[in-house]
């Protein structure tokens, strides 16, 4: 008798190998997209705007076209993108480095325009990929290689809580800040994303999921401590919850 | 019962699974190394697996499948 599946490896994503490092959130937040695109039966007529950071090369992972922008402009491809071809679900998938410092103007302003696509912001609170500098989402007292002694406030500000920033603009239809750093936070983000794709698919507008997530090789701990960080360390400074939702029900 | 079949290739030993396990039945198997030089993760105690999934969803590199026979 055949056995009942109750998880297994989604089909939006690639059987190729993530490059990310042991314990990096963005293996578990790229399951949640693949997952809720495959179960809004839109995979097929997707496009993944990759963008410059950890999670470059994204559209090797994701079973839909993709394409990668230029450092912080995925909102600014993604908008060409879903205005020639409206019909497709088009998403952009930004770290922190990317959205909240040198992607600031493009995603504004998309939002502003309430483009219809979907953003996953992926929060965790450093730039991984080049080794572990300060971001502008770094918390207060955090060490990072460009911050040895701790982020220090006088000089360089407090951490940008980029959804209620998102969340004042008119334009933005659905912003909502979840965490994956144990089950239960999962399923929810996992609720909270495909709710962000059934709003565009819906035709609704501006969508975007800020993630909380951890970085164990560049916050330098080993990958239960860095969800335990998350918790908390990022999670009393970064509610969790809706910022706006604009969209009535889906 | 449940059946657990790890995709021991693109397992990275992050130990996510095993803490996260309720039954604390997974553990990181010292005895083998994969080509990435990682030590798999392996079930100790199948028996006791209540196909949860918890490890499968907490796994960022969809290493754990899980199913559930049919009651002999």
């Amino acid at each position: 008798m055949a056995n009942k599946i109750i998880y297994e490896k989604s089909r939006g994503l690639t059987d190729t190998p993530l490059t990310y490092c042991p314990g990096c959130s963005h293996g578990t937040i790229h399951k949640l997209v693949a997952e809720s695109l495959v179960e809004l039966d839109v995979l097929e007529r997707t496009v993944a705007i990759a963008p410059v950071g950890c999670s470059v090369l994204a559209y090797n992972f994701f079973n839909c076209d993709g394409i990668q922008a230029a450092h912080g402009r995925a909102p600014a491809v993604a908008t060409g993108v879903k205005r020639v071809q409206p019909d497709k679900i088009v998403f952009a998938y930004q770290g922190d480095g990317d959205l909240a410092s040198i992607g600031t103007a493009e995603i504004i302003h998309a939002a502003h325009r309430s483009e219809n696509f979907t953003v996953i912001f992926v929060n965790n609170a450093i730039y991984g990929m080049t080794g572990g500098q300060m971001a502008p989402t770094t918390l207060i007292d955090q060490k990072t290689t460009t911050s040895p002694y701790g982020r220090f406030e006088e000089t360089t500000g407090k951490p940008l809580l980029v959804s209620e920033m998102m969340a004042q603009i008119p334009g933005a239809t659905y912003i909502e800040r979840v965490s994956v750093h144990d089950h239960a936070h999962i399923l929810k983000a996992k609720r909270a994303v495909k709710k962000a794709f059934g709003y565009q698919v819906a035709g609704k507008g501006f969508t975007m999921i800020e993630v909380l997530a951890a970085c164990p090789i560049g916050w330098g701990v080993t990958p239960v401590n860095s969800m335990k960080f998350v918790k908390d360390e990022m999670m009393p400074y970064y509610p969790l919850g809706v910022y706006c939702d604009r969209g009535g029900e889906a | 019962m449940a059946v657990l079949t790890f995709n021991d290739v693109t397992c990275k030993g992050c130990d996510l699974c095993v803490d996260a396990c309720p039954k604390k039945i997974l553990t990181l198997d010292t005895s083998r190394v994969n080509a990435k030089g990682y030590n798999p993760v392996l079930c100790t105690d199948i028996n006791a697996c209540t196909a949860c999934a918890i490890c499968a969803r907490v796994c960022p590199d969809s290493v754990i499948k899980v199913e559930k026979g049919e009651a002999a």
